[in-house]
């Protein structure tokens, strides 16, 4: 069952076109993942479908339904850049946004999930980057949402807070909740995101689960040796292989066959790298570009 | 569309007052200012009477002159209207009173007066028909009536003027420029994202900043009361209320001017182009009376203007609610007015 359908979404401002044409439906239960680089319009896309924008033209419907104004009680939002009130610790962070909503949800378990705990009397102008995203994950669920829009939640994170922070976002959706995230970290969104939507220019260019997308737009692996171990050995087989001053690379879509071709051929294969196709590489062989760009 | 929900103003309320009562710098300079500025005044215009006119008097030895046979009656030199000014060389003297510093320069000579003036100097002019004054003989004006009244002191006139003007910077800085600085880091998109409405946001925000302008208001009325010991001819309660409204009305210019901006630079600006005349066309300082019309029909514009006229009515004059109906009922309509502009104008984004 679908909880959000967006149909034909586009938004305008002044002089720009951020959201060109954007159609997709998300599935309860599931992460839906908006990937792009920056300008993209993912972010835009989505303060569009909480409501925090209005929308030029489009529909969108959830649970089948256009959004009430009881919309706003009933999903979480964590923004990429906000700020909170000042002089207010952590928990009277959590304590005065809870009391905004109809459905106040027990705030220990957040705390713990969270792991707030340590941080509580501390005022949210003296919290890291990482305990302020926790934070603002905390608050994004202090009303129990079923539907959590987490928009670039890792972004500026060390690698330990950004692993952490995926945990407890694999918490919520063992927890049944709808996740609908924006990233531009290909890795990201391989690892949280069970379908995904790759943006570009206000559009999407290209809808599935990480996988599919994969499979169908990059079918070749990347093998890479060094010049030394290779000598002329390969010359004369049947390989699309791109030799630089100190390596070779073959591209192929079947990696246990050319592996068995090349010790046939006598080649050792020690300091070998196998490289599998990834979303930036669907990236970029959909944009020629990189992600990053 | 959602219900008013009053724990969701109240539980803004309550987090911004948290915010102001917790800012010890803010907060401190909310008390420390009105306070100084009021004993810095009293101080200045409590003891002597600077609107006297300096008479320079030669020849006189260090601070001492004397006026006996000097032709010039002793009523000039013991009037009210005088100050006089030893002054030890004449030319020194002239100069001085070139300068204005002197009003007007007296030669005490045996049975005569020489004396010189300023002829660009308005006090020059008129302290010499004091002298003058003095020099006519008895019973050429036919009789005198006197009429007796109790001197305002300015520090009585001033002080509410300057609790106004606090309260105008405090009200407009704190919700204008708050605001502004709320949508700019983000913070309203993030209180957006809530179930909290426009109008509750507002109201909270506007029922904080009363609450925190009449608290001030009323620790600094009675920390100067115990140094000054005002004279309050009306009642205490209108004279509260009066701010009260006053405040409101303020406050609801200050949600005009947040309703948009998101450049603190700007906000800054516009508050600065709002404030500065409001302060000195509402007589926050000195009255208007004998200014020319259009600046005293400009005054009646601004709410502080009403604020302050009905606050030293009843302060200075023992004015009651009937005294002040229209300067209230200016100030109810102008917050009516500012309330629904700043709602129909208000966004919580760019």
């Amino acid at each position: 069952m679908n909880i959000l359908e967006i149909i034909h979404l586009r938004k305008e401002y002044k002089n720009i076109v951020a959201v060109v044409d954007v159609s997709f439906s998300v599935t309860a239960g599931s992460c839906y993942g908006l990937l792009g680089p920056n300008g993209a319009g993912k972010t835009t896309t989505m303060e569009v479908i909480e409501g925090i924008q209005e929308a030029t033209s489009g529909t969108i419907l959830y649970q089948g339904k256009s959004r009430t104004p009881s919309f706003q009680q009933e999903i979480g939002i964590q923004f990429q850049h906000t700020s909170l009130l000042n002089f207010l610790s952590v928990e009277e962070t959590l304590r005065t946004y809870q009391k905004l909503y109809h459905n106040e949800s027990k705030i220990d378990w957040l705390i713990e999930r969270c792991d707030l705990q340590p941080i509580l009397g501390r005022r949210n102008n003296k919290l890291s980057g990482g305990q302020q995203q926790r934070l603002m994950l905390a608050l994004a669920l202090l009303n129990n949402p079923q539907l959590v829009f987490l928009d670039e939640p890792s972004t500026g994170l060390d690698p330990q807070s950004r692993r952490y922070l995926w945990e407890i976002i694999e918490d919520i959706k063992r927890d049944g909740k709808t996740v609908v995230m924006t990233t531009h970290s290909m890795e990201e969104a391989e690892h949280l995101c069970d379908r995904i939507a790759i943006m570009d220019k206000g559009e999407i260019i290209a809808e599935g689960s990480p996988v599919a997308l994969i499979q169908s737009h990059c079918h070749e692996n990347t093998i890479t040796l060094p010049v030394k171990r290779i000598g002329n050995k390969l010359e004369g087989l049947e390989l699309a292989i791109t030799v630089n001053s100190d390596s070779a690379t073959i591209k192929t879509s079947d990696v246990h066959e050319t592996l068995e071709l090349l010790i046939k051929e006598g080649i050792e294969l020690h300091e070998m790298v196998v490289h599998s196709p990834n979303l930036e590489d669907v990236f970029l062989k959909l944009t020629g570009r990189k992600l990053r760009e | 569309m959602e219900r008013i929900s009053y724990r969701r103003i109240w539980t803004m309320f309550r987090a911004r007052n948290c915010e102001f009562f917790r800012d010890t710098a803010a907060f401190g300079w909310n008390f420390a200012f009105p306070f100084l500025i009021i004993i810095g005044f009293g101080i200045i215009f409590s003891g002597e009477n600077y609107q006297r006119f300096k008479v320079g008097v030669y020849p006189a030895e260090a601070q001492v002159f004397a006026f006996e046979g000097s032709g010039i009656p002793d009523t000039f030199f013991n009037s009210d209207a005088i100050r006089t000014v030893p002054v030890t060389d004449l030319e020194t003297g002239k100069e001085k009173l070139r300068l204005h510093k002197l009003d007007l320069l007296i030669w005490l000579e045996k049975d005569q007066h020489t004396y010189w003036k300023n002829q660009q100097s308005q006090n020059s002019y008129l302290a010499e028909q004091v002298l003058k004054g003095s020099l006519t003989p008895e019973g050429v004006l036919r009789e005198s009536h006197m009429i007796s009244g109790a001197q305002v002191r300015y520090i009585d006139w001033f002080f509410p003027g300057l609790m106004a003007m606090n309260m105008m910077f405090s009200a407009l800085w704190g919700v204008g420029y708050i605001i502004v600085r709320y949508r700019k880091n983000g913070a309203l998109k993030r209180l957006k994202a809530t179930p909290l409405t426009a109008f509750e946001f507002l109201f909270a925000q506007t029922l904080s900043r009363i609450f925190l302008l009449m608290f001030t208001f009323v620790i600094v009325w009675i920390g100067s009361d115990l140094i000054f010991n005002f004279q309050m001819e009306g009642s205490h309660l209108l004279f509260f209320f009066t701010f009260l409204l006053g405040g409101l009305s303020l406050c609801s210019i200050g949600l005009v001017l947040a309703a948009r901006g998101i450049s603190e630079e700007f906000a800054s600006g516009a508050l600065n182009f709002i404030s500065w005349p409001m302060m000195f066309l509402s007589e926050v300082w000195f009255s208007l009376e004998g200014a020319p019309e259009w600046v005293q029909n400009l005054s009646w514009a601004f709410p502080l203007t009403h604020m302050l006229k009905a606050a030293r009515k009843i302060m200075n004059e023992g004015v009651g609610l009937e005294g002040i109906a229209v300067e209230w009922g200016l100030m109810i309509c102008s917050t009516v007015i500012f309330l629904t502009l700043a709602a129909y104008f208000f966004s919580w984004s760019e």
